[in-house]
């Protein structure tokens, strides 16, 4: 079977065109990543295009049209399409700008815990010994505190804010990916091809970042979605608990906990921004999973 | 009458490059006391068609034959539930990888009894008794002893000692080796073959053994089946297939023995055997 | 003819530390091995598993140190543990794996893992890398066709081959084989087999040749060396050791390798027939 696979294989064409075609068979075979994706894609639209697609000004407040409820509903307003909140301003508006501040978030945070856990646990899994343990320990300490609790911390000592709240999640997030990335490159080390590249003449870092890394990758991806989710989550519920972004930043955790004595009675103002994450986070996470069935070598099935 | 019985096998399996035959129209048959060996190189389908007599394939293989029968009995038409009482029984397997084929988190005591237990209905004393025996009759020294031990314990060749143990704890009509010796050293493999081949003896059974290595064919084999690609190139007795071979690709796979090496390179397949089947 | 590789008594010890329970040990896993190989012979190394044939053909690769001994390299003494690895050292010495599925990197092209020996320890122009790297692989048999796939295309001879020309493009004195067609089919072995045997006319190679099938050892080598727990116990010339073996282990050897001639099954059967 795997003799079939093979010569199948070798026929086909090997330019880069040809490897998109065959990402995008394998991605596109799970049909929750492809709507994921495209969730995402829209996500990424409405935050770059925020100022020409938000009818206003996410922080403009209309002192007329306080606690409006949405179109559909009596007594909504075609102008407010997603109703206003308690000092007048229209939420759709709040909600596309809101992506911004969540997809920022999303990418910085991602961004930097996985620059830095790939960095460590690649050194980490490499020279083992005493570097390995030290680097390990100071990640269990790390792991060994509720993850939101640390960040409300940090975000404490750090001052409140957006950018202090994202590097406070980033150091949260780091630990996952110092594990997987010295799990990964410890199995790897010891793979033939390594040693060939070690008889070739390759130095450590070339070893490190060049020969093994890339191979290394997958679980990393898989992981980097999750967390990037998961970072849009703790932001919110750093913006909830006043840690966050700082009103009238139109953050989506931020607009949550503004809302929150009017959770029983306009019931718009809190649902809706909850539904935001929500979408998001699942959106993200269904193209994670397509991500790491398209990705992975050895979950292809040739 | 035959022991096992196949005759026009096909074996298919679905792929996301389309439908793949693993083996194309394979017969044979297997009498009993007898040793009957199928060769092949990877890819030619000889453990499949094992496997697929045993129905043991994953549910993507579709599996049809003219005839599939064991002691007379219809293994295609028979239940799950039937099949699972032959195998096991009166046809037992044993593999390549020793040391994978047992469960690493039971000791080797528990795994033979266990089929004592559920294909002879032992009690708890009788089958330790018979488990001592059995390691006693593939010559595992101290075999009391070595019951408790787990798997990780003992050495490769140890540990198919321990699989044909288990293989040969029912009395089997038919035991099926897949490149029983593949992986282990060339010192233990005569082992493990004079085994295997006294074991045949002493209890009368037909042995398949699969197989890519033409000097294991030649010392155990009465009979042997070529296949290449699916397909059965030929079958002789061993005597006749070392001698005077028939077809071209039995030709070829012993010239390219380094053992007959004759000049300062060797044949190669591809010089000797032109694939007719490759254009289809 | 010149002497390429000489071993002088090397040892290789393993410390292995002791936990809470075990008892720190050390596993000699060779014990004093000397030989030496002329250019252009092949040196065969035969033994079973935990022989420690894999653990000096690492030395000989010069991936692990010796503990103790000597390694001559050209009549040059080295010892990597105490650094004196240069450039010009490394590319005098090769090394072709068992498995073609593990030592080929599964992200690289075909190009880039032939060009990266070039890359690391040279300082051509990547034109000329590019052209020394398809004169290899036509070398090999392949053709520049593959130049730019990805090793998961092809099957295990072709990888195998790929191996055999990237160990090749430093133009090293010395490929170290360690079970290079053990993986491989019969009809695949022999191409192989008569690939290294081209190259090794062609470009006038040394090779040691790890193995533990003795008939693959007949065919190619010259020179044979027995190994036994760390130990070389026997060493000789092909004809000379597979004609009158010394040692009681090579015998054993011998009498194991099971015998695919026509008056070894007739012997078989008649036994057989006897008994029955």
């Amino acid at each position: 079977m795997s003799q079939a696979a093979a010569t199948s294989a070798v026929s086909t064409d090997p330019s880069r065109r040809a490897r998109l075609a065959e990402f995008w068979y394998y991605f596109s075979e799970n049909r929750g990543a492809v709507i994921g994706l495209v969730f995402f894609l829209l996500l990424v639209l409405l935050a770059v295009f925020a100022p020409w697609i938000a009818p206003h000004d996410p922080v403009a407040q209309y002192r007329d049209a306080v606690l409006v409820p949405p179109v559909w509903q009596e007594g909504g307003r075609a102008g407010y399409l997603l109703g206003t909140d308690a000092v007048g301003r229209d939420m759709l508006s709040r909600l596309i700008y809101g992506t911004r501040f969540s997809l920022f978030v999303g990418v910085i945070v991602t961004t930097l815990s996985l620059v830095g856990g790939i960095a460590l646990g690649v050194i980490a899994g490499y020279f083992r010994g005493w570097v390995d343990t030290v680097i390990m320990r100071v990640m269990d300490i790390i792991l060994a505190f509720p993850s939101l609790l640390l960040a409300l911390v940090l975000v404490a000592v750090l001052g409140p804010g957006l950018v202090n709240a994202m590097i406070a999640i980033a150091l949260v997030f780091q630990p996952h990916f110092v594990r997987l990335t010295r799990a990964a490159v410890m199995s790897e080390k010891t793979r033939d091809y390594v040693v060939a590249a070690k008889v070739a003449g390759a130095g450590h870092g070339r070893l490190m970042f060049k020969t093994i890394l890339p191979n290394c990758m997958a679980p990393l991806i898989v992981q980097a979605t999750l967390s990037f989710s998961s970072a849009i989550l703790d932001a919110a519920a750093l913006g909830f608990l006043g840690m966050g972004a700082q009103p009238p930043t139109p953050e989506w955790g931020t607009m949550l906990a503004e809302a929150r004595e009017f959770i029983s009675s306009h019931w718009w103002v809190v649902t809706l921004p909850g539904i935001a994450i929500l979408i998001t986070v699942l959106a993200i996470n269904l193209m994670g999973d397509g991500l790491r069935d398209a990705l992975d070598p050895k979950l292809k099935r040739s | 009458m035959a022991l096992l019985e196949i005759e026009n096998l096909v074996v298919e399996f679905q792929t996301a490059a389309g439908p793949f035959r693993a083996v194309n129209g394979v017969s044979m048959k297997v009498h009993e006391r007898e040793v009957l060996a199928i060769v092949g190189e990877s890819g030619s389908g000889k453990s499949v068609s094992m496997l697929a007599a045993m129905g043991l394939l994953p549910w993507t293989a579709k599996v049809t034959a003219d005839k599939l029968t064991f002691n007379g009995r219809d293994l295609l038409g028979m239940s799950a539930n039937e099949r699972r009482k032959i195998i096991g029984k009166d046809i037992a397997m044993i593999f390549q990888e020793p040391i994978a084929s047992l469960n690493p988190c039971f000791t080797v005591g528990f795994q033979i009894e266990e089929v004592l237990r559920i294909h002879m209905g032992l009690d708890k004393a009788g089958r330790r008794k018979r488990a001592i025996e059995l390691f006693e009759a593939v010559g595992i020294p101290d075999p009391a002893e070595r019951l408790g031990h787990f798997p990780h314990q003992m050495s490769g060749g140890q540990c198919q000692r321990v699989m044909i143990a288990i293989a040969i704890a029912c009395n089997p009509k038919l035991l099926i080796a897949d490149e029983p010796t593949t992986a282990l050293d060339v010192t233990i493999q005569k082992q493990i073959l004079d085994l295997l081949m006294k074991l045949q003896a002493e209890h009368k059974m037909g042995l398949i053994m699969i197989t890519h290595n033409m000097g294991v064919v030649a010392e155990t084999a009465d009979r042997v089946v070529v296949q290449y690609k699916g397909r059965k190139m030929e079958e002789a007795d061993v005597l006749t297939l070392f001698e005077n071979p028939k077809s071209n690709y039995t030709r070829a796979l012993l010239a390219a023995l380094p053992d007959n090496a004759t000049g300062d390179r060797l044949p190669t397949i591809s010089e000797l055997f032109v694939d007719e089947g490759a254009a289809q | 003819m010149s002497v390429i590789l000489e071993a002088r008594n090397l040892v290789r010890d393993y410390h292995i530390p002791g936990g809470l329970i075990k008892k720190a040990k050390t596993v000699h896993a060779l014990k004093g091995v000397s030989f030496s190989v002329e250019q252009g012979k092949t040196l065969a190394i035969v033994g079973e598993s935990g022989c420690g044939k894999s653990t000096l053909g690492r030395i000989l690769t010069l991936i692990d140190p010796a503990t103790s001994g000597e390694l001559l390299i050209e009549g040059k003494k080295i010892d990597i543990a105490k650094g004196d690895m240069t450039p010009e050292m490394r590319r005098k010495v090769q090394i072709v794996f068992q498995n073609p599925y593990g030592s080929l990197n599964p992200r690289q092209k075909i190009g880039d893992i032939l060009m990266e020996p070039l890359v690391i320890n040279t300082d051509t122009p990547a034109d000329e890398r590019r052209d020394r790297a398809m004169t290899m692989l036509k070398k090999v048999g392949l053709t520049d066709l593959h130049f730019n796939r990805y090793p998961h295309m092809f099957s295990g001879g072709q990888r195998q081959r790929i191996a055999i020309a990237r160990a090749l493009m430093l133009n090293p004195k010395l490929l170290v084989l360690d079970e290079p067609v053990s993986a491989l089919d019969l009809s695949v072995q022999a191409q192989v087999l008569n690939l290294l045997a081209d190259l090794q006319d062609e470009l006038k190679l040394t090779y040691v040749f790890i193995s533990h099938d003795l008939s693959v050892v007949r065919y190619i080598a010259d020179d044979v060396m027995v190994m036994y727990f760390g130990e070389a116990v026997e060493y000789g010339s092909r004809d000379e050791v597979f004609a009158d073996p010394k040692h009681s282990y090579t015998r054993t050897l011998f009498a194991a390798t099971p015998r695919a001639d026509v008056e070894s099954i007739k012997a078989r059967l008649a036994k057989k027939k006897q008994a029955a």
